[in-house]
């Protein structure tokens, strides 16, 4: 597949410009091929913790770690990586995570298996005071299962890693995270105790929940996921009937990992939909949204389009409309009821891709025609604002790249082409428990296991 | 912003308000002299005992109703009335300031004048507090007591000296402001909705604690007069009640006016360092401080209970909770019913008005009107409006009643757009599989006269495939119920098929 990618003829990275006319396998592998790279030049050899973002001085993100571990097999597979390095890069990890320390302290790393969301990258002790992330610990740990479900060879090494995949994942109290209440809490901090905030609406949390129930140790209760789904909002958007969830990612990360195509749990069953079609038709309103695009923002059409979370400006400026329009600087922008500040995140377009290919591919290349800026080093920027644009037109554009971008580039043009990841959790143990015990039937859960493809 | 000097509003707000006196509250009025036995005592003479006291009037029922301060009760003197009349005016300088949007030129300089805005509060509320004068309700055969009232016995009740002996009463004393409990915030000084009005000067920084709909509302008039507003609310949410969604435009619609939105924050402290007021806030484990000329406290409101011997009378109650009563408004004294405020949960202009026509109909013409069986709109006046009626698809979800939603975004609707008022949406619920209306939220500019047409379909078992053949006028923001309406009428169609 490497030799079908076009390469300028002084070695750098293709351009922009270039890379939107280029062929759909070309296009893809080379955005993938650089969102994947993200991983080993952003990670600490010795903790194997893996950046938030490129910028200088980043801390980890324990969700990038888990889309780093996720992407590692996908390396291995395309040839982009060798297998024992892989290996070696996750055990790092792994070690790190068990060996961290446990005791919930607000320098340390962890409490009760769950991690805090930021770290530091060369110690692993918490970071900016951040919160006990139960959704971001969730996110980690479903790439330490894909690790262990991947790396299954006899050698002292992988045994290792499957070792202690195991142990991390046994460990998470989930139970404690419910504090008592039907559904999980979004977080917790030391000097505070848990957050105000609770899962309420269809999120990116549904992987969080299954991984919950599979638990052998400290399973939550099937009533905690009815509770969870009895927030849901069935709405009909734009004349698509869709489960709601304003921003992208919401639609996009537990799809990383579950192949939810054919399987349904009882409110889908009730609903004669799945959360596969329900994403496919997400990315339609999307589209529908950035079509009416009220706010009128440079860059909304059909071929525009993308909100979810991701950086953007920070301030407020007066739009030709006259009104003062606020921006948000990193947040989970969303569609139809905001919030929008004229800012897309492009790499929440590509990673459409397994739900609305053409239409996905489409808005992409018309992105990287238009906002050539948007691309560096071949990895797609995670902001961009064009009705911000300089005096020379180029539109704003967020500095360096985001490790959850590149981790949802690298897994759901996979999943497009492949299926590597879903096949993989497919095959995972507690995933499958999990979603049988969220009352998933159908497709493939009604089949044995199979291995990777 | 600049506040032009008007030598002439003391004045003006002193002839007002004398005004306002002698029409609810005249200083030399002399009780009636009471009746062996009154086929009607209401107690309280706000929206619901008004109401009461009419219906009982109308129908050649000889009614005593007992007011201890002024006529109108909160929502002419300080709840309804005067907030719309001063969100009115904070709405024109929004516009004014936003007059590009319209194509039109932003003026030169914009200067508020908060003495006139506040005169405008008081002689509107003047003008619509004549309507219930003392004059035109002894004129409408309406006994009016000025005094506090105090039950005696079973039947009984003294007030100003006499003791009037009734069939059946009413209590409809309302509640009052009753703000949460904050370490230095009594000895700051503060304002609640109901002091708020009173002001004369705009704060040049106002804090508003509470993103309910009093706290949203007051923080957005005040910041569009010119007041630099921070808003605080201990949920992560405002509006906790409604949608996220109609929580999250008014988050975005608040801040884009300059309100400083602090969600999921709670108040610490209130301390007085060299004439401002630090108030000490938390989130999370984030503490900060912030200065401020004053206070608003836009959250708690007590049930008037206390002094009214109830005890006497048997009626139970709860001090914050209100008078008990039953789905017929009825007390545990079956002598005695209660309406509004001081009994309801819903605490608007209109439910205690309503409440009190049920009452006294139930109380002294065998009415067997159920409370639960009303369908009952609610509004929260900002901009945009955030307005409700029936159920919420989570309680639907916790019932279990398969509840399908057809939005029609603002945006989606020809007059919103030529209006420059895109921001929002109407959401329909139905039973899904039908076209039966379970509810409705609207978020737009009028959605407090949109929502009317809602209620009115679900009052009278019209479905939502009916209002889709309704004919909406070209161009009215109405057309987005249409607009829904289509969307339900299509996909009944749809399963017909």
């Amino acid at each position: 597949m490497d030799n079908q990618v076009p390469r300028r003829t002084d070695g750098r990275p293709p351009a922009a410009g270039d890379l939107a006319s280029w062929p759909d396998a070309a296009l893809l592998e080379t955005l993938q091929r650089a969102a994947f790279e993200y991983f080993p030049r952003n990670s600490d050899p010795v903790t194997g913790l893996v950046a938030d973002t490129s910028r200088a001085r980043s801390p980890c993100s324990i969700a990038v770690v888990g889309f780093a571990l996720a992407a590692y097999p996908i390396g291995v597979e395309r040839g982009w990586i060798a297998r024992a390095d892989a290996v070696q890069r996750i055990l790092a990890a792994l070690r790190f995570f068990d060996a961290s320390d446990q005791s919930g302290s607000p320098a340390g790393t962890g409490f009760k298996g769950f991690y805090y969301h930021f770290l530091d990258m060369h110690t692993g002790a918490r970071v900016w005071r951040s919160e006990l992330s139960m959704v971001d610990s969730a996110l980690l740990i479903a790439g330490v299962l894909t690790a262990a479900t991947y790396f299954t060879g006899t050698n002292a090494a992988e045994r290792e890693l499957r070792a202690l995949a195991e142990s991390l994942y046994r460990r998470i109290d989930w139970c404690w995270a419910q504090n008592g209440a039907t559904t999980m809490r979004m977080g917790w901090k030391p000097e505070s105790g848990f957050l105000n905030y609770g899962w309420e609406g269809y999120t990116e949390a549904i992987v969080m929940y299954v991984m919950a129930m599979g638990s052998p140790t400290h399973p939550i209760s099937p009533q905690a996921y009815q509770g969870w789904t009895s927030t849901y909002q069935w709405e009909n958007l734009y004349g698509h009937d869709c489960l709601y969830g304003g921003p992208l990612f919401m639609h996009q990360f537990s799809h990383a990992w579950i192949d939810f195509r054919g399987i349904r749990d009882r409110f889908m069953q009730e609903k004669r939909s799945d959360y596969f079609e329900n994403s496919r038709r997400a990315t339609y309103i999307q589209r529908e949204y950035a079509k009416h695009n009220p706010n009128e923002f440079a860059g909304y059409d059909a071929n525009g389009w993308g909100l979810s979370a991701c950086d953007g400006p920070v301030g407020a400026w007066v739009a030709a409309s006259g009104a003062v329009q606020p921006t948000f600087g990193y947040a989970a922008r969303g569609v139809p009821y905001g919030p929008d500040d004229g800012t897309l995140s492009v790499p929440s377009v590509l990673a459409s891709l397994p739900f609305a290919p053409d239409m996905a591919l489409q808005a992409v290349r018309n992105l990287l025609a238009r906002y050539p800026e948007v691309l560096s080093d071949a990895r797609l920027s995670t902001g961009l604002n064009p009705t911000l644009a300089n005096a020379n037109g180029t539109a704003w554009v967020s500095a360096g790249h985001y490790g959850l971008d590149q981790g949802i580039v690298t897994m759901m043009i996979e999943n497009h082409s492949s299926g590597l990841v879903w096949q993989l959790m497919r095959a995972c143990l507690p995933i499958r428990r999990g979603l049988q015990h969220a009352g998933f039937r159908g497709g493939w859960l009604e089949h044995p296991i199979e291995g990777p493809s | 912003m600049s506040q032009p000097n008007n030598p002439g509003s003391a004045t003006l707000q002193a002839i007002n308000e004398r005004e306002r006196i002698a029409e609810l509250h005249p200083t030399s009025w002399a009780n009636p002299d009471a009746p062996e036995r009154y086929p009607l005592v209401v107690v309280g003479a706000g929206f619901a005992g008004l109401a009461a006291a009419r219906t009982a009037a109308e129908r050649g029922i000889k009614v005593a109703l007992i007011e201890r301060s002024l006529l109108g009760g909160t929502c002419i003197n300080t709840g309804c009335v005067p907030s719309k009349a001063i969100i009115r005016t904070s709405r024109l300088y929004a516009e004014m300031r936003d007059a590009v949007r319209y194509g039109a030129q932003v003026p030169p300089t914009i200067a508020t004048d908060f003495a006139a805005t506040m005169e405008r509060v008081r002689r509107i509320r003047n003008r619509l507090g004549q309507r219930d004068s003392v004059r035109r309700l002894a004129a409408a055969g309406v006994d009016v007591f000025f005094g506090n009232a105090r039950f005696v016995g079973a039947q009984a009740l003294t007030v100003d000296g006499a003791t009037l002996h009734f069939d059946k009463a009413v209590i409809a004393t309302g509640a009052r402001p009753n703000p949460p409990s904050i370490p230095g915030i009594a000895e700051a000084g503060y304002f609640t909705n109901e002091s708020i009005f009173e002001i004369t000067k705009l704060p040049r920084r106002l804090l508003v604690i509470g993103g309910g709909p009093i706290g949203c509302e007051q923080a957005q008039a005040f910041c569009r007069l010119g007041a630099r507003t921070t808003i605080v609310q201990i949920r992560p949410l405002f509006l906790e009640r409604e949608e996220r969604d109609a929580a999250q435009i008014l988050s975005t619609a608040l801040a884009r006016d300059g309100v400083e939105v602090r969600l999921n924050t709670r108040v610490r402290g209130v301390r007085v360092v060299h004439g401002g007021k630090l108030v000490d806030l938390v989130s999370d484990d984030y503490e900060n401080t912030i200065e401020v000329d004053a206070i608003l406290a836009g959250v708690g409101r007590a049930p008037n209970v206390e002094g009214l011997g109830l005890e006497a009378a048997g009626v139970e109650y709860e001090i914050g909770k209100g008078v008990h009563v039953d789905d017929f408004l009825r007390t545990s004294n079956r002598h005695i019913h209660a309406a509004g405020d001081v009994c309801l949960q819903h605490e608007y202009g209109h439910t205690a008005w309503i409440s009190g026509g049920m009452a006294v109909r139930n109380a002294v013409f065998r009415g067997r009107e159920r409370w639960s069986k009303l369908i009952i709109p609610w509004v929260t006046f900002t901009d945009p409006e955030v307005a409700h009626v029936g159920i919420y698809v989570r309680e639907a979800n916790r019932r279990g009643i398969p509840v399908k939603t057809f939005t029609v975004l603002m945006h989606e609707v020809d007059r919103a757009v030529t209006d420059s008022e895109e921001t929002g949406f109407v959401k329909i619920y139905v039973r899904e599989g039908t076209d039966r209306i379970l509810g409705a939220t609207i978020v737009a500019r009028h959605a407090g006269d949109m929502i009317n047409e809602i209620t009115l379909a679900m009052m009278a078992n019209i479905g939502l495939g009916t209002l889709a053949k309704v004919i909406h006028t070209y161009d009215t923001q109405a057309e987005a119920i249409q607009k829904a309406a289509q969307g339900c009428a299509r996909a009944m169609a749809s399963m017909a098929r």
